[in-house]
């Protein structure tokens, strides 16, 4: 039936102002709908079980975990790769954006381009191009063999191929920042009589600071995550090789649910305080932009 | 501090900034390096700097060749376009970055350093500012605050790149005022750069005219304004009207019109072109001698107090522009396509062989 349409359709209430972008109520209802299941489904869910996972079996089955040696010395290894391979990459980040956007030199697109290649090759590609460089049949492994240093299969090994996967990280974040900022400032310190040096910490830092710190986390992020490169290079050698993602990994291929789940909380624990580091961060950015 | 510029040229890649540069400034000067865009004035104010090196040419500072000193060392004040003022840090701090850097043996005392930011807040009136940070404020404090960052540390030469482009015109006028009377007071050796003439007419002791690398004419404003050396130079000062001719017997003829040209040495008749200024046009309804020429009028445009007037000439269908005031256009009730006599006066002849325009 027809009852239900207008008699006068031309007449909308004045407060609904008709703009070209004004959606009907339905349609946002729907969207946000579908945002929120979707993240809901693929976000949320999976963090909720990795929680409820690791005390399925009790507390003390949870603590046994993550106190057990193997899982702590997979614990420290993942931080000692985070101490070497993020300042490592922090302080390329900062010289591959200060010559970038200070100076004007042949290849510079090159360089740019070859920063971003960790984010396109498969990050098992990276591992195992190390291991054809660096193992005992490697390109180099008759020299290393010689010197007795081992790299494959041992923490070297997995150090630089966490460097090699989160490069980009602190270079992409500071590159355009610094780019937008000029040179002008940099250039006004020097014919004030500062040096390169105190130009450095005096002018540029503080004005990179939060996009710094905010590459840093992101680096930080990925590495203490990193799994397939690091599976490659390391072999797997319990108490010596494993970092945390490659322990859980061990723990579920023997049915140690529990263990595995309890310590994928660690790293979820980590995530979580990287995320909230991260917002507070962009908000104080948001704040320094505004100003 | 006297600048002696030797021979400088320049080039980026392949195109050539700057052509055998050689330029004196005497101390305490206030030079304006006037041109247009691409002519090289700024490429030379920071090769002055330091912040560029010349490929070729000397720089001398006084009695000392600074041509490879970097500038931390060259003792300039810049002051650039965009005022470059830390982001980070307040007015006050800014002021007295200079003095902070310095190295330990150089540095004065904290309140050294306090004394004198505060003298410099005083003398260019933002004494109530000095918390602020430079997104909090307008492109006029921005610049003065800019000025007084680089005068903190008692430079040799002040060097100024289009300090006043990016203000709104009152703003510029105010400023250019200021910066004229700050360097009467203080006489240092300053250099800007500008591509509006009626600032560096305004402002400057002398003017350095530049076009494409090149010094085309260096003089007092009123030199290069009243006695240009080449047509580039009479156009870049103002608006020009083009008479073509030939020069005979003395006077610049056209046809039937000819005109007086005052100090005009020449031996044989050649083809000439007369530059006039639109206000040294005289527009009169009736014809009076042999220089008046008939043309109808196409345009008005009046500006305030002076009206620009438009008109096409009868006999050889050319434009020109006349520039009169308020009151004797009034006076003469001209409107759009009446017929008016135009006579030139203060002819400036150039001869098209000599130049290529």
């Amino acid at each position: 039936m027809a009852g239900n349409v207008p008699l006068q359709p031309n007449t909308a209430p004045a407060s609904q102002k008709k703009t070209a972008a004004s959606e009907p109520v339905w349609v946002r209802t729907i969207l946000i709908t579908i945002s929120l299941v979707f993240l809901g489904l693929f976000l949320v869910l999976p963090l909720i079980t990795i929680f409820i996972q690791a005390f399925d079996q009790g507390v003390k089955v949870y603590l046994a975990a993550i106190t057990d040696p193997e899982a702590m010395s997979a614990i420290k290894l993942t931080l000692l790769v985070i101490v070497i391979a993020v300042p490592l990459n922090a302080i390329f980040g900062v010289a591959a954006a200060w010559a970038v956007s200070k100076f004007q030199f042949r290849g510079k697109n090159l360089l740019i381009t070859i920063i971003d290649l960790p984010f396109a090759v498969s990050p098992v590609i990276a591992g195992l191009v190390f291991v054809l460089l660096f193992s005992t049949h490697g390109l180099f492994g008759e020299w290393l063999y010689a010197h007795d240093i081992k790299i494959i299969f041992a923490v070297p090994g997995i150090v630089l191929a966490t460097i090699f996967v989160t490069l980009p990280f602190v270079a992409r974040e500071l590159i355009p920042l610094m780019q937008a900022q000029g040179t002008s400032e940099e250039e006004a310190s020097l014919t004030l009589g500062a040096n390169g040096w105190k130009t450095f910490w005096y002018v540029t830092i503080p004005n990179i600071k939060w996009g710094l710190l905010y590459g840093i986390i992101l680096c930080n992020a990925r590495a203490i995550g990193e799994f397939g490169a690091v599976s490659v290079v390391s072999g797997h050698i319990r108490g010596l090789t494993n970092t945390m993602p490659l322990h859980i990994e061990i723990l579920y291929g023997e049915y140690q649910f529990a263990a595995a789940f309890a310590v994928a909380t660690l790293m979820s624990i980590l995530a979580i305080i990287t995320l909230i580091i991260k917002s507070v961060l962009e908000w104080k950015t948001k704040k320094q932009f505004s100003n | 501090m006297s600048i002696v510029i030797n021979n400088v040229s320049k080039s980026f890649g392949s195109f050539q900034a700057l052509q055998d540069i050689d330029l004196e400034i005497q101390t305490g000067e206030l030079v304006a390096l006037l041109g247009p865009s691409g002519s090289g004035k700024t490429s030379l104010l920071r090769i002055i700097a330091g912040l560029e090196y010349a490929d070729e040419g000397s720089i001398y500072f006084g009695s000392d060749e600074i041509t490879d000193i970097s500038t931390k060392d060259r003792k300039v004040g810049f002051v650039f376009q965009h005022y470059a003022l830390f982001r980070h840090m307040n007015v006050f701090d800014n002021i007295a970055y200079g003095l902070k850097v310095r190295p330990k043996s150089t540095r004065p005392g904290k309140k050294v350093i306090e004394k004198k930011v505060n003298e410099l807040l005083q003398l260019v009136k933002l004494e109530e500012l000095a918390k602020r940070y430079p997104a909090q404020l307008s492109g006029g404090q921005k610049q003065r605050v800019a000025l007084a960052r680089a005068l903190a540390v008692e430079p040799k030469v002040l060097l100024l790149d289009e300090p006043f482009g990016a203000l709104d015109a009152k703003v510029r006028k105010d400023l250019r005022r200021w910066l004229r009377n700050l360097h009467d007071e203080f006489n240092i050796t300053s250099i800007f750069v500008t591509h509006d003439q009626e600032e560096a007419l305004d402002v400057a002791d002398r003017i350095v005219v530049m076009n494409d690398g090149r010094v085309e004419q260096i003089g007092s404003p009123e030199e290069v304004y009243e006695h240009p050396k080449n047509p580039f130079v009479y156009d870049f000062l103002g608006n020009v009207n083009l008479f073509h001719g030939r020069l005979e017997n003395g006077k610049l003829s056209q046809g039937k019109a000819q005109f007086a040209v005052p100090g005009v040495q020449h031996e044989q008749d050649q083809k000439a072109v007369g530059y006039v200024r639109p206000h040294d046009i005289t527009i009169t309804k009736e014809e009076s001698g042999q220089d008046s020429i008939k043309a109808t009028i196409t345009h008005i445009h009046v500006v305030g107090p002076i009206v620009h007037i438009e008109l096409k000439r009868i006999d050889n269908d050319e434009f020109l522009e006349a520039e009169i005031t308020k009151e004797l256009y009034r006076t003469l009730g001209l409107q759009t396509n009446n017929n008016v006599y135009v006579k030139p006066s203060q002819l400036k002849v150039f001869f098209p062989d000599d130049y290529s325009i």
